[in-house]
């Protein structure tokens, strides 16, 4: 990718101010980090990083990323929690970059949950 | 935890849970005086007088999700097993800062590790609270500001692709830059 400047950024700024906020209108898709001392302890900032590298690639606007604390089941972390409206919440656990990368191509883009990382359907 | 960058994540995530909007990291390292600062402070809801010092007891926490609270305590023990210290400031509805000291070069200080990868997990994880960070390698420095970068660009928000991927290369060519010292 380029290099982006603070120029680059006031350049966006000028482009149709419609599109602000869009995404968090529009989000039903979420997916959830578990980023409590447990899972950043086993490994969840590499998960939420391999994320963040997948949604740049993406133009989906209808997906929000949150990170949120301990669920209370530390030993299956790092866990990632997928919700899709309409669809029951799937816990994802011992979580890893690549790992996360399939869940996000998957079962995020594609619908196809990644039985064999679940943990449980919630 | 393997690196220090990974307790201020942990710490950093305690300041969110404790409803602060604002959060400023500072990593200070000066090779000279031997000495390795870490700083995090939020506006959250602050921790009683009397539960200070229970704060750094691994087997108190103010959670119910489980009934240990690791966080600081393990923050506590890294500083001390390489002859540094922690403490805590934190005044009820104000806010809380937490102080971490290290001698640089002692044989059993964790590295630093990855600290573009905490701030982007920060920042895109809760991308509601603003960031403060600031990192310092003797005397040279690297700034960002999350406030500033949603002011450049038009108060968009962080989420958006553009404004985020601007985020993720400006930490980590800021980060390298400084680390590499080029």
């Amino acid at each position: 990718m380029a290099k982006m400047s603070i120029d680059d950024l006031k350049q966006i700024k000028e482009k149709t101010a419609k599109e602000t906020s869009l995404r968090e209108g529009m989000a039903n898709i979420k997916i959830t980090v578990h980023m409590g001392t447990c899972g950043i302890a086993a490994g969840a900032r590499d998960v939420m990083n391999a994320l963040m590298d997948e949604m740049a690639q993406t133009d989906r606007q209808d997906i929000r990323v949150v990170a949120s604390g301990c669920m209370g089941m530390c030993s299956s972390e790092p866990n990632v929690t997928v919700e899709k409206e309409g669809e029951e919440p799937i816990v994802y656990q011992h979580m890893t970059a690549n790992k996360m990368r399939q869940v996000f191509r998957r079962h995020v883009l594609e619908g196809e949950v990644q039985t064999d990382f679940a943990l449980a359907k919630m | 935890m393997k690196e220090l960058s990974l307790h201020i994540l942990d710490v950093a995530e305690n300041g969110i849970s404790a409803g602060a909007d604002r959060i400023e990291i500072e990593v200070i390292e000066d090779r000279e005086q031997n000495r390795l600062q870490l700083v995090i402070a939020d506006n959250g809801r602050g921790i009683p007088r009397d539960q200070i010092d229970r704060a750094m007891d691994p087997f108190y926490t103010s959670r119910t999700t489980r009934r240990v609270g690791m966080g600081l305590s393990l923050l506590n023990a890294a500083a001390r097993q390489c002859d540094g210290h922690m403490w805590i400031e934190s005044d009820v509805g104000k806010g809380t800062r937490i102080v971490a000291e290290f001698v640089h070069d002692h044989i059993d200080r964790a590295p630093l590790g990855d600290m573009a990868g905490t701030m982007i997990s920060l920042i895109m994880g809760t991308p509601t609270v603003d960031f403060e960070y600031r990192h310092e390698v003797d005397g040279s420095e690297f700034v960002l500001s999350t406030r500033e970068v949603k002011a450049a660009s038009g108060g968009r928000q962080i989420t958006d692709p553009e404004v985020f991927q601007y985020i993720m290369e400006t930490l980590r060519t800021g980060e390298k830059r400084l680390t590499e010292g080029g």
